[in-house]
């Protein structure tokens, strides 16, 4: 068993988008404070924090979770993958990212880390879903600018493209 | 909207589970996937001295079929649970009700047994619980007993669980007859407005509601011709005493009972 108090810093240590990572937490620290104010990792972002919004959604040793409903102790020795491991390049889109750009699928973009990283979750998970599917999963989500309809085109034609289907604009990928 | 501090500490056996509930009573919280109780805690709603993670027990982790029932541990989650291949067969009611419970984003962390120690009148697992008439299982360092779901949830986010003991799973009569669910909510993973789920038994239809009253509300119903359902369809919706909240109001509560009631009775008994 162990005891980590109140009142005291812990080790937590996690493979970050691949990548060893380490930093300190009190227990009560959420992840996605952890994520952007100990580790500087903020695309991550931080709405309700209370589950609902979906804005600080990631993966969590390859599921989803909201990051403001773990702590950070928990995830010690866990992978855990946020929006910063979309992009090949921190000149470049992902796939994903390139097609959300080209169907304007975010304006004010608080909403966009979340829904990113359920959709990339979800498109590996299910390579041909419906439109019902990804609506379904957006459910999970809040967004307040788009109306959620270039949200879903924008899934769409990532899947269709990640099924081998050319993009529709390859210069703004 | 953050917690207020509290120790953290990582079981790593049952044992030490019951000895933190027994020492500590009701100053220690469990928490397993959090997906009911972090909100608690960044809303300050909930103030525990030491929260006891369970998570890396895997005693607690199992779904285990014995002769009619399927016992659920405390650390198995939803989306565990909704992925096991025998549940659509051996669990139809749950198979139908659990897409309904959060979403992917959180069914993926949130625990069955989780749902059920937060008692929230509008959620589908305490629901399913007491339609199947399953039982909760609770264990301390003094004994082990269990609880059929009428007796345990006891009001708003109260149960009969005691400070020192643990929900270490629940079990759910398996293979049930006709069942059916259905829910009215804003969006599909809100918590709902009115959720009712009913079972075919000996004598007709056992139907339960949802999201009305303070607790998930049992009724056994006889076969009935539709005039007469609808009659006491309607005295039943208004024993649950439905309040108006931002959601909806009470009179439209009482609608969907009788309107979801009436359908789900004649699907189970058709």
């Amino acid at each position: 068993m162990s005891r980590l108090p109140a009142d005291q810093h812990h080790a937590v240590r996690l493979m970050l988008n691949g990548k060893p990572c380490s930093g300190d937490a009190e227990p009560r620290m959420l992840l996605t404070d952890f994520l952007r104010h100990e580790i500087g990792a903020t695309g991550t972002h931080v709405g309700c924090e209370h589950g609902v919004c979906g804005a600080c959604t990631v993966e969590i040793d390859g599921k989803l979770a909201r990051a403001c409903l773990t702590l950070a102790v928990q995830v010690d020795g866990c992978a855990v993958r946020t929006v910063e491991g979309l992009a090949p390049a921190p000149d470049r889109l992902g796939l994903l990212q390139a097609a959300f750009k080209r169907n304007h699928a975010l304006q004010c973009g608080f909403c966009t880390a979340g829904i990113l990283m359920s959709l990339d979750h979800f498109l590996r998970e299910v390579p041909k879903p419906s439109e019902q599917e990804v609506r379904d999963l957006l459910t999970g989500h809040l967004c307040r600018c788009t109306g959620y309809t270039p949200i879903l085109r924008a899934a769409m034609e990532a899947a269709a493209e990640l099924a081998g289907e050319p993009a529709k604009e390859k210069s703004d990928a | 909207m953050k917690p207020a501090a509290f120790d953290y500490v990582r079981a790593e056996h049952l044992d030490e589970v019951l000895d933190g509930l027994t020492r500590e009573g009701g100053d220690a919280r469990i928490i397993a996937g959090g997906q009911s109780l972090m909100p608690m805690l960044n809303m300050r709603l909930a103030r525990p001295k030491t929260l006891i993670d369970i998570m890396r027990l895997p005693e607690l982790a199992r779904i285990e079929r014995k002769g009619g029932s399927v016992t659920v541990g405390a650390g198995v989650r939803q989306a565990t649970l909704l992925a096991w291949p025998e549940l659509g067969k051996t669990l139809p009611l749950v198979a139908q009700a659990l897409p309904w419970t959060g979403h992917v984003q959180t069914r993926s962390r949130g625990t069955v047994c989780g749902s059920i120690a937060h008692a929230d009148p509008s959620a589908e697992l305490p629901l399913v619980l007491s339609a199947l008439g399953g039982e909760v299982h609770l264990r301390s360092t003094k004994k082990r007993r269990r609880v059929p779901a009428g007796e345990f949830f006891a009001g708003m986010m109260v149960t009969a669980r005691a400070d020192d003991e643990l929900i270490e799973a629940i079990s759910l009569p398996a293979n049930q007859r006709a069942c059916a669910f259905r829910e009215v909510a804003r969006r599909h993973g809100d918590f709902a407005i009115v959720a009712c789920a009913a079972v075919a038994t000996d004598k007709g239809v056992r139907l339960a509601i949802g999201g009305v009253a303070d607790m998930p509300v049992t009724r056994e119903f006889p076969r009935l011709e539709s005039g007469a359902l609808d009659d006491v369809l309607n005295t039943f919706a208004y024993e649950l005493d439905a309040r108006d909240d931002v959601h909806a109001s009470a009179r439209y509560r009482r609608d969907l009972v009788r309107l979801l009631g009436a359908e789900l009775i004649r699907e189970v008994l058709s």
